[in-house]
């Protein structure tokens, strides 16, 4: 038995589509085996919320009288990224304020960024704006200070190059001080373990193989409409799999892009990672067509059955060797504690299952309302069936 | 009686012995649990007192005395729920479990009676929701 979405559609559009959430599924298929479930569901909802550094906004603040070419610019004395065109500018989630001491004084704060600044926008603050130029003749002014508010931009659009990361580290420290990573504040002599995942309610742990989610997949993104734009940067389908093909490694990524402006706070947060630096937490939520029974046995997937890397990140990871300390299931992560070389160490997470499950009763809502209707995709991600790995830098010094 | 205290002091007063006037005169057991006392600046200490309601209320006014600020533990900490996405950062840091997580909920609560000042949430929480004030 199989379904297309374009059926699955015309049963959204009558409130006659049965969609449930990926954590409800897994009961259901239990119940009912996935032949039935197969037939009876026709939309699985995924989510996911935490920190997605690869993050951004780019903006149109619209033609001042007389009209600047931005070469340089400041929100809030961060810079955007002024080389696109005249009046359009790049925020990106990780920059700096200008004067921040970043790690002078360690551990760093990091207490304002760009990650903020997209938060503070899409809370409906001002933001001081500052622009420089050389000026041209057809572009004359070389100075502007003003505030700027979101309704007032042209375009306001949040483009991401790398979110939703299908699988990622647990991430201990071996060594006898405290570290500070972008997966939190490590203790000493394996004091804590911290993840970064959703889970079984994660998008790509729930579709693996990339069957339905790809180019033009319409999303749940921050409280508003998005898209998957692209696969992400680091997407790397060919790493090592379990027999249910979820990958036990970092895997796939997702590009994604909407619009800031129908965006709210709650699923959009800047983040201080003690240390480390800012960046932005993200909450996506991505809807999957029940076509046939393979994709049911997918959306079934449980915490037990997607196993995690644990990594050193007092030696390990900064150096880049491959060492992996133990493999651990993501049920044993969200007990609370995990064994490590026979010690028994407390766990912490990045990503909120919290919101993720809000997340994912959010989007269900829009699609049994008939608010949301799913797309086709316009091309696949590449999946297992390429040969694209992600490539390590060689540096040199010879061309 | 117990009670958990915030007591900070005028750099003046640092070097005055003040925990063993505390136990030798007042007849107080005073537990620290966080101290941070240098030489010329001003110092804070958390400490647990219990002993006699009216031991008490004399050794309290015996700190006084000496321009030593006496706060209630609970009202210098503030976790703000607006700000928790409830990762479960701070979870494993939070030795004294005034952090805690409902497993099944994944839930963050905060109970500031079970808060010990220690201050290392602030630096694993990445959203800034927890801020002790002194």
């Amino acid at each position: 038995m199989t379904k297309t979405i374009a059926e699955i559609n015309e049963r959204i559009k009558k409130g006659e589509a049965v969609v449930v959430t990926a954590e409800e599924i897994i009961d259901l298929v239990d119940k009912k085996g996935v032949h039935q479930v197969a037939k009876e569901v026709d939309v699985v909802t995924t989510a996911t919320f935490g920190p997605m550094c690869s993050s951004g906004i780019y903006f149109n603040f619209g033609h001042s009288k007389p009209r600047i070419k931005a070469q340089k610019a400041w929100l809030n004395n961060v810079p955007a990224y002024a080389g696109l065109a005249a009046v359009d500018l790049y925020l990106g989630a990780t920059e700096l304020a200008e004067n921040d001491p970043a790690n002078t004084v360690y551990p760093g704060a990091f207490r304002y960024g760009g990650g903020h600044i997209i938060e503070e926008l899409v809370s409906g603050k001002d933001i001081r704006m500052k622009v420089v130029s050389y000026g041209t003749d057809c572009y004359p002014k070389k100075e502007l200070s003003t505030w700027l508010n979101i309704h007032d931009l042209n375009e306001a659009v949040l483009f991401n190059p790398r979110n939703c990361y299908q699988n990622y580290n647990v991430a201990v420290n071996l060594s006898n001080k405290v570290i500070y990573t972008y997966l939190g504040t490590l203790l000493p002599r394996l004091g804590n373990a911290n993840y970064c995942s959703a889970g079984q309610l994660s998008p790509l742990l729930n579709d693996p193989l990339y069957l339905t989610i790809g180019i033009g997949t319409r999303i749940f993104l921050c409280g508003g409409i998005g898209y998957v734009a692209w696969q992400g940067t680091q997407h790397n389908p060919n790493v090592a799999r379990g027999e249910n093909q979820v990958p036990k490694r970092a895997g796939g990524t997702l590009a994604v892009i909407g619009d800031l402006k129908q965006m709210e706070p709650a699923w959009l947060r800047g983040v201080s990672m003690t240390g480390y630096g800012v960046t932005l937490a993200v909450g996506i939520g991505v809807p999957i067509p029940m076509l046939n029974e393979e994709i049911c046995r997918f959306v079934a997937v449980r915490d037990e059955e997607i196993l995690a890397p644990v990594v050193d990140y007092s030696k390990a990871y900064p150096e880049r060797e491959p060492d992996v300390l133990a493999e651990v299931s993501y049920s044993q992560l969200k007990s609370g504690k995990i064994k490590i070389n026979g010690k028994e160490v407390p766990t912490g997470g990045l990503s909120s299952y919290a919101k993720a499950r809000q997340i994912a009763n959010i989007l269900k809502e829009w699609i049994i309302k008939g608010d949301f209707l799913l797309t086709e995709p316009v091309q696949r991600l590449p999946s297992v069936e390429t040969n694209i790995t992600i490539k390590p830098l060689k540096e040199r010094g010879e061309r | 009686m117990k009670k958990r205290l915030v007591l900070t002091f005028l750099k003046e007063t640092v070097e005055k012995p003040i925990t063993y006037h505390l136990v030798k005169d007042y007849d107080l057991m005073v537990n620290i649990l966080s101290a941070k006392i240098e030489p010329n600046e001003e110092g804070r200490l958390v400490v647990e007192i219990s002993g006699k309601k009216e031991n008490l209320s004399q050794g309290m006014d015996y700190l006084r005395d000496l321009g030593v600020s006496v706060q209630p533990l609970a009202s210098d900490v503030r976790w703000n729920e607006e700000r928790c996405t409830h990762c479960t950062a701070c979870i494993p840091i939070c030795s004294s479990q005034a952090l805690v997580v409902d497993r099944k909920t994944m839930i963050v609560s905060f109970n500031p009676d079970f808060c010990i000042l220690c201050g290392l949430c602030l630096r694993a929480c990445p959203y800034q929701a927890i801020e002790i004030m002194f």
